[in-house]
């Protein structure tokens, strides 16, 4: 294994507290993802992509920066990637996702504020990450009171570029967020030097549909009767799908749905007849945080379905091909990014519309719906999610949990009865 | 041979008690509480014990194990959680579909029935307020035990102990102590504060029957209070306290 010690040196970053997050990985990797039998063989490069998750992808962008490519760190599935791409720029998800970053960021942030923002916020102060370290600058984006005010204190300490994100979905905001968009593009031309052209954007296009194709195809593959790969597999690729390079997620995914494919063919599954097929729905999921799907996953559930950010909402709809004017092109992003349903959107009818599609999609038994201690729209969206859901005759669990293992115990409980009323 | 087991038992490791319960055929012949203690697998051992000497040899025996301990009965040759054992334990003494209102020492459930089963349930956070423990550290503050708290409450006159947190409820009845508060009075606050606690959690069925189970069963005052609340008469049953180890003994 490469020492990338001088390379965390490089990037300042805190070197003590930074091996003892690397000291504890391995251990919650091993309990949550080896522990799990039959596993796709094509899981390998994403085991070996997190049993060095600091390391190879963070050089691969400290290369990439020497010869001139600017990184952009994005917190946020409305940002839209094609425009990075155009423009030769990179994109690398930044959320934070492990307790481990929180007491830092609750150094600087009220108590009460969700532990993604906390993490996130942590992870950059506390210089304990080496992507929050290698992007030049930070893309924030106006969704929830949270993370806008959050920017305000990363801009601190990097460059932050925040979009202005409508929160409704009439005519008029749909041409806000494409002029917002069209600043964006402005912003991106002026960091990395370089003009976006039709010509490059088209391609940036394609090479992010082609990734969202080839991510569907993995998710997808859990509508089959026999369930051929774990709900936390497929996190896992959905996870470091926002850290790789887009092209390398695209093959990768492919060969793995390849797998899944003949699996099904095969009727090869990885869970025992009966498992409850479990939709998880609400906040995002960042790497490494596994601990939900993990206790569904040994509770008698699989997870076959996330509508989330790390989820439906990342691989769904792709922007429409046939535009060949910059016009064109930008409005279609700005069409396809807000199909996106956020809680932070008011009325937002499209994300119940589209738990209910999947739910029928993916054969579901019942779905739970997760909030992010003080995620307030989540939390207070979980009462419609709970109606609808309770009119459509889908049995539906709303849990609220953070980052921490202090709920597992309670949590599990819940679960586990609540799998066990699916089964009664 | 299966057939010569015929005692089916069921045990309830809860936070403070555990509890067990001896069916034969469907019918419960025998039930004990202990202390759950500081170990959990200890007072799995000893409710078993106490089942094995009273008469019900281990081999004519079936164990289930329910409760927030029920992974430290490795005899049980089943575990099922506490709320789906709670439920069918409720219709088991109740005999109704119905809502299930389960205070216990460390979370407080309610849960729907229908048709014998559980079609919904709800439980507090990761916070003692408006469990049993939020009463027993309360009535320990007050040098009282939680039956005498509840005679006193019953005295009372309103006064309220407005935190949501049982450490800052704990300082405010300290503040009321100090300030001279009669017991009585602070009593009727903290009896206050549980019931109103628990009575958001509780689904609002119109015309459904409302179940106490739990170690709360048999106060009065409590029930009283709760059914105030609610604005619904709650029913409970002397052995509503054994209500998840029945249950679990019916899982078998």
């Amino acid at each position: 294994m490469t020492d990338y010690h001088p390379m965390w040196e490089d990037l300042g970053m805190d070197i003590e507290a930074h091996d003892q997050l690397c000291a504890a990985l391995p251990e919650a990797f091993g309990d949550t993802y080896l522990s799990q039998e039959n596993r796709p063989e094509n899981m390998a490069f994403y085991d070996y992509v997190v049993s060095e998750i600091h390391g190879i992808r963070p050089s691969e962008l400290i290369e990439a920066q020497k010869n001139g490519q600017k990184v952009f760190g994005t917190f946020c599935v409305y940002v839209p990637d094609e425009i990075v791409i155009a423009a030769d720029g990179i994109v690398t998800g930044l959320c934070g996702g492990s307790q481990f970053w929180v007491p830092a960021g609750e150094e600087v942030l009220p108590k009460n504020t969700c532990p993604l923002i906390k993490a996130s916020v942590g992870a950059r102060l506390g210089r304990t990450c080496p992507f929050f370290r290698i992007a030049d600058i930070y893309v924030g984006e106006t969704t929830c009171d949270g993370k806008k005010k959050a920017y305000e204190i990363l801009a601190e300490d990097v460059p932050v570029y925040t979009m202005d994100l409508p929160q409704m979905k009439r005519d008029c905001d749909i041409e806000k967020w494409t002029n917002e968009i069209k600043s964006f593009k402005t912003k991106v031309e002026e960091v990395t030097g370089n003009e976006v052209t039709a010509e490059n954007l088209g391609e940036a296009i394609k090479v992010v549909n082609e990734k969202r194709k080839a991510l569907a195809r993995v998710h997808e593959a859990r509508k089959a009767d026999i369930i051929p790969i774990s709900g936390k597999d497929v996190l896992l690729m959905t996870q470091i799908a926002f850290f790789d390079d887009p092209v390398r997620c695209a093959e990768m995914a492919n060969k793995l749905a390849d797998e899944l494919d003949q699996r099904i063919a095969d009727g090869v599954g990885v869970f025992e007849e009966g498992t409850k097929r479990i939709m998880v729905t609400g906040t995002p999921m960042a790497i490494p945080n596994w601990k939900l799907h993990h206790i569904i996953e040994t509770s008698g559930g699989a997870v076959v379905c996330e509508e989330c950010c790390t989820g439906s909402r990342y691989y769904e709809h792709l922007v429409d091909e046939t535009q060949t004017t910059l016009d064109g092109q930008i409005d279609a992003i700005s069409r396809r990014y807000l199909r996106n349903n956020c809680s932070c959107f008011t009325p937002n009818p499209g994300r119940i519309e589209d738990i209910l599609r999947l739910a029928k999609e993916y054969k579901v038994d019942g779905i739970i719906n997760e909030t992010l201690t003080f995620c307030t729209t989540y939390d207070i969206e979980g009462r419609s999610v709970e109606k609808a859901c309770k009119e459509a005759g889908i049995p539906l669990l709303n849990v609220e949990t953070d980052y921490s293992d202090d709920d597992a115990g309670q949590l599990r409980t819940r679960i586990e009865a609540f799998i066990e009323m699916l089964g009664a | 041979m299966a057939e010569d087991k015929k005692y089916r038992v069921g045990i309830d490791i809860g936070s403070t008690a555990t509890k067990a319960a001896v069916l034969a055929g469907d019918e419960v012949i025998f039930t004990t509480v202990v202390p759950t203690g500081f170990s959990s697998v200890d007072a799995a051992e000893r409710v078993r014990d106490e089942v094995v000497e009273t008469g019900f040899a281990p081999e004519s025996c079936r164990f289930a194990a329910t409760g927030y301990g029920r992974i430290s009965a490795p005899f049980a040759e089943t575990t099922v959680t506490e709320i789906t054992c709670h439920g069918r334990g409720a219709f088991y003494l109740f005999e109704s579909d119905g809502v299930v209102i389960d205070i216990g020492g460390q979370d407080t459930k309610t849960i729907v029935l229908e048709d014998g089963k559980v079609a919904q349930f709800a439980m507090n956070d990761k916070c003692s307020a408006g469990t049993g423990k939020f009463l027993e550290i309360m009535a320990n503050r007050m040098g009282i035990d939680q039956d005498k708290l509840s005679r006193l409450a019953r005295t009372g006159s309103e006064t309220r102990i407005s935190s949501m947190c049982t450490v800052f409820a704990e300082s405010e009845v300290i503040s009321l102590i100090g300030k001279g508060t009669p017991r009585a009075d602070i009593a009727w606050g903290i009896i206050e504060s549980v019931v109103g606690k628990v009575a958001p959690l509780v689904p609002k069925i119109a015309g459904a029957d409302y179940f106490l189970t739990g170690g709360l069963c048999e106060n009065d005052y409590v029930i009283e209070r709760l059914s105030a609340q609610l604005g619904s008469e709650v029913i409970t049953n002397p052995q509503a306290r054994f209500a998840g180890a029945i249950g679990a003994a019916l899982a078998l």
